[in-house]
């Protein structure tokens, strides 16, 4: 199993007196820049130790928030790309929604794979509901756009023959033609995240590595809904880095010390309702039959998670307890979380990379650092000799 | 091609158009509001009275079914002068609210042979202020609550919970609220080349707006007006963005009058 730290480069101190809202309204006076500038130089030290720890590595970036201060994660992977030498880079994900320019966005991608010598994971999503307002994109057929636009920079990342043309209803280009081409043949794999059955089994179809977030004990029927239409196109199992799992993850030398990790890192969650209710349902994102379902509930109904007993609970404003029954964070002693982490990959069927959000809301760097370097050398070693319940499919790749 | 009373479908170019017909008299084509058709409302059938109203349901709206690469106010407006033409209708009043007050004028600037007169009402399509003033209410990033609050004056439809209408009704709310923003996201419910042709419309033209819209003010309207060289503006007392839905008699009253030619 691959193991990514992540982090969302929170600005935090704007975090205090939110007033409700901690994206796409709050004013950035609330931001510091010289505060801003300290926390990006953290983080970055965070993800150089990690790297050098052996871990890989997990960004993402989003729009007008004080949760998130990578507003182009492409300037995040550029440093990265230079700065760190082992860890493969997994941008999770790039929002193509709010990208109007695929043929930039392979540039942009190809570049960080040569200067990183072949370490990028190209993971793409749509984008978050509220980003429309920032972006202003259309969020009516940004499905039919997303999958164009990823069909563009695949095609620009693998023709080497000089310019070919691309005209169609959202895109226009007549002389396509990138320099650099990727350094992974045929391109830097691609990964994306899903909520949804049908989403997965469109992932299957494509081989590509799908990830899931906050999904708990709810995650196996989205992994059989992937393996499902994977076997139906290539006739064999999925090998298990197929799948990855975003986890908050907590460690300490006493469970006391992870438990008051775990408080920390939960803030991630505990932030998640803080956008104004105005901006969560941007026209066409969702489904006809679920804004039917929305009107009727007057709002978005809260996200359920089970934990591995069935018992259902909101991960936004869960318990630390809450949180680790239903496998949505890993927290405890290096031989707790080893053991929560095998049991979860294990009812899942198999899961090859654990994006380990490792930091997050107010921890401090010596937290951070801490929380790595046990994980590092007591859960690590472990997790990368650890047999995949479908080991035959492992060994078939 | 002949229409039937009532709701029906036919085919236009390919495309099939959901339509509500009524009433006998000189033709209205009667062009909905980003809300979608209402055909429960008492607008259509006072208008009905005295007229024949062809009230299509533009595409989006209806069947989720959206022909080819349906995405702007012109693919529509072409759409409904095929419609014309098919139906071999002459000396028609386009009455359009809205977004269909857009279509409208869309239509108008192209090819007016085959109507009479035009009203706008409380309509969408162009833009008067500089780059930093929002000419047009943002009701996409708004709840559903507080729209209400913009959309109506009167207290009753303010306080209405959407959320307990039948379900049927529901569908096309979230439909509608889909539909426009295909055509209207971006630029934001107008096309920018729109304000400059509208002086090709030389047929009678009556604005008419709600006296306390908040989604486009009355200026806006008044604006509209002196860019059609052939138009007037009218209010409606006590009416929000849809007079048609707060004060459907006054609304069918102006209408008609207009369109009959009796209007002072």
């Amino acid at each position: 199993m691959r193991v990514f730290h992540f982090t969302e480069q929170p600005y935090s101190p704007a975090w205090k007196d939110h007033n409700g809202t901690l994206r796409i309204t709050i004013p950035n006076k609330r931001q510091d820049p010289a505060l801003a500038a300290d926390l990006y130089h953290r983080y970055y030290d965070e993800w150089q130790l990690a790297d050098e720890i052996g871990f890989d590595i997990m960004v993402n970036e989003h729009h007008s928030t004080a949760t998130c201060m990578a507003a182009t994660v492409i300037v995040t992977l550029s440093i990265l790309a230079r700065i760190t030498k082992k860890a493969r880079l997994l941008v999770l994900g790039y929002p193509l929604a709010h990208r109007p320019d695929p043929v930039r966005a392979a540039e942009e991608l190809a570049t960080i794979d040569v200067v990183s010598r072949g370490r990028l994971n190209m993971g793409f999503v749509k984008g978050v509901p509220s980003e429309f307002a920032p972006s202003n994109a259309n969020p009516v057929a940004v499905e039919e756009r997303f999958w164009e636009s990823l069909d563009l920079i695949l095609k620009a990342m693998t023709s080497h023959d000089g310019p070919f043309n691309w005209e169609s209803e959202n895109f226009h280009y007549r002389q396509v033609n990138i320099w650099p081409r990727p350094f992974q043949q045929p391109h830097p794999p691609v990964w994306s995240t899903t909520g949804s059955k049908h989403n997965a089994q469109r992932l299957g179809e494509r081989g590509y590595t799908m990830a899931t977030l906050g999904t708990g004990y709810n995650t196996r029927p989205l992994y059989d809904a992937y393996r499902e239409s994977y076997r139906a196109k290539f006739h064999r199992e999925p090998p298990p880095d197929r799948f990855a799992y975003l986890g908050l993850m907590a460690v300490g030398t006493t469970e006391a010390e992870a438990r008051r990790r775990g408080e920390l890192v939960a803030d991630y969650l505990r932030t998640l309702p803080l956008t104004p209710a105005a901006f969560r349902n941007p026209p066409g994102y969702a489904s006809v039959q679920d804004n039917v379902r929305m009107i009727q509930s007057a709002g978005r109904p809260p996200i359920r998670s089970l934990t591995k007993d069935g018992r259902a609970i909101n991960m936004m404003t869960g318990s630390v307890q809450d949180l680790i029954d239903a496998g949505i964070m890993f927290c405890g002693t290096p031989d707790q979380v080893y053991d929560q982490i095998t049991d979860f990959a294990s009812s899942c069927g198999g899961m090859g990379n654990l994006l380990s959000m490792s930091h997050a809301g107010f921890m401090s760097h010596d937290d951070t650092v801490e929380n790595l370097s046990l994980f590092a050398k007591e859960v690590l070693p472990r997790l990368k000799e650890y047999r995949q319940p479908n080991e035959a499919a492992a060994a078939a790749e | 091609m002949n229409l039937a009373d009532g709701q029906s479908t036919i085919e236009v170019n390919g495309v099939a158009l959901e339509m509500e017909v009524r009433g006998s008299g000189k033709p209205v084509l009667f062009l909905h509001p980003e809300i979608g058709l209402d055909r429960a409302g008492p607008a259509l059938d006072l208008l009905a009275q005295h007229a024949r109203v062809i009230a299509p349901l533009a595409p989006a709206y209806g069947k989720p079914e959206v022909p080819g690469s349906f995405n702007t106010i012109d693919d529509i407006a072409y759409l409904y002068l095929d419609l014309l033409d098919a139906l071999d209708l002459r000396e028609v009043s386009v009455v359009g609210l809205g977004i269909g007050g857009w279509i409208a004028a869309a239509i108008a600037v192209k090819n007016a042979q085959r109507l009479k007169r035009l009203v706008l009402v409380d309509a969408f399509g162009v833009k008067h202020g500089d780059r930093e003033t929002r000419d047009i209410f943002d009701m996409y990033f708004v709840t559903d609550a507080d729209l209400q609050k913009v959309l109506y004056v009167d207290e009753q439809l303010v306080a209405r919970d959407v959320g307990k209408l039948p379900e049927d009704e529901l569908y096309a709310i979230a439909r509608a609220r889909e539909a426009t923003a295909r055509y209207g996201w971006r630029p934001y419910m107008h096309d920018p080349k729109l304000k400059g042709r509208l002086h090709r419309i030389k047929i009678p033209t009556l604005v008419l707006w709600g006296e306390e819209d908040r989604i486009v003010a009355p200026d806006y309207g008044r604006a509209y007006a002196a860019a059609i060289p052939s138009a007037r503006f009218a209010t409606v007392a006590r009416a929000g963005h849809f007079p048609h839905v707060e004060q459907p008699q006054e609304f069918a009253r102006q209408v008609l009058a207009f369109i009959e030619g009796k209007e002072a």
